[in-house]
């Protein structure tokens, strides 16, 4: 049984080697994939030396490519597992383990890391809070599956997930609660489990200026039309 | 319809016409894009030798004037294009990100191979 860590990273050449040397601390028996989207710093120099695989992006194409990229070398190069975790050091590698659990016991396909289950984490602002809460209260009434943390890049997955996310299906612009939505559909069992996050230490997020406008839109939108879909899977 | 519009009109229908047809010899307009433009200037064509046609057609959809046809089919063509061109952006953005991925993976892999050579080339030695 094969394991691949994807981590995504954008100019993330000052955190990126001391996450890679965590993580592979916390998990040696795992291989380690850095996906560089188009980075302007050192950021594969930085992963390499790290001891992580390096994929590098011609040039930037979001996060979402980034992290399919990492799904099609997992599929091409034969894992069963793969972990995606975030490259700025939110993300505690110590709970990698408990994350890939349930995936490695066969008691679910998806693991989604939540935030907000058990171990104490960071707090997100007011105005963050409330979108959270109503996209948590939209996707689980729709899967029908207790979820508190829709938006956690945090997850641990198995081959058949792999394989239907190197498809067309896969939302390369924010996929989160439109994703889970989707594998849902596709007759996919999802579980959360708590892991422990911090505040990214830059402060800075997808989710600033225009972009939660922009986000809100396009999650409803993609949750509206994923449900006109038919069934695929 | 005075004779000077009728010229101008016919002029301007053929010149679009032949300067489409040219594009697309000199393999500067895609055949899939011509079609469009093709049909609007045949149509223009049309219109100028059968006006009637025209001014039925503003008493079809409820117009005052037969200009407002004009305008209103001119900007509905307008936003047709948009729309192809929309299309076919989603769809190059795609394949530049399929190609870019596959692109990303392959140097990885060659990479990969050139770190392995090296390990070859002493052994002969």
């Amino acid at each position: 049984m094969r394991t691949l860590i994807i981590i995504p990273a954008y100019n993330e050449a000052t955190r990126i080697g001391e996450v890679v040397r965590c993580v592979r601390e916390a998990n040696p028996d795992y291989d380690i994939l850095v996906i560089n989207d188009g980075s302007r710093d050192e950021t594969s120099l930085a992963a390499q030396s790290a001891g992580a695989m390096v994929v590098s992006h011609p040039f930037n194409l979001g996060y979402g490519v980034a992290i399919q990229t990492g799904y099609k070398y997992a599929l091409a190069k034969k894992y069963d597992f793969v972990v995606q975790m975030d490259g700025d050091g939110q993300h505690d590698p110590a709970c990698i383990r408990d994350l890939l659990a349930p995936v490695l016991a066969g008691e679910t396909d998806f693991c989604l890391g939540s935030r907000f289950l058990g171990h104490e984490s960071y707090d997100p602002s007011p105005a963050r809070k409330i979108g959270m809460a109503f996209f948590r209260w939209l996707v689980s009434t729709l899967i029908k599956t207790r979820i508190t943390d829709s938006t956690s890049g945090f997850q641990a997955f198995n081959r058949r997930v792999i394989r239907y996310f190197t498809t067309e299906v896969f939302p390369c612009d924010y996929p989160d609660a439109d994703m889970l939505i989707t594998l849902h559909r596709a007759g996919f069992r999802i579980r959360e489990v708590p892991v422990r996050m911090h505040a990214s230490v830059t402060g800075k997020s997808m989710h600033a200026g225009w972009k939660p406008l922009y986000y809100m839109f396009k999650m409803l939108l993609s949750i509206f039309v994923t449900l006109l879909r038919k069934r695929e899977g | 319809m005075p004779l000077q519009q009728q010229i101008f009109a016919l002029v301007v229908s053929a010149l679009v016409f032949v300067i489409v047809i040219d594009m697309v010899r000199k393999r500067r307009l895609r055949e899939e894009y011509s079609v469009l433009w093709l049909l609007t200037s045949v149509l223009m064509f049309v219109l100028v030798f059968r006006y009637e046609w025209l001014v039925s057609l503003t008493d079809l959809i409820g117009a005052g004037l037969v200009t407002t046809t004009l305008f209103l089919f001119s900007i509905i063509f307008l936003m047709l294009l948009s729309v192809q061109f929309c299309i076919k952006i989603s769809q190059l953005t795609d394949q530049v990100k399929n190609l870019s991925q596959e692109n990303a993976l392959m140097k990885r892999e060659i990479e990969s191979l050139i770190e392995n050579l090296p390990v070859e080339k002493s052994a002969e030695a």
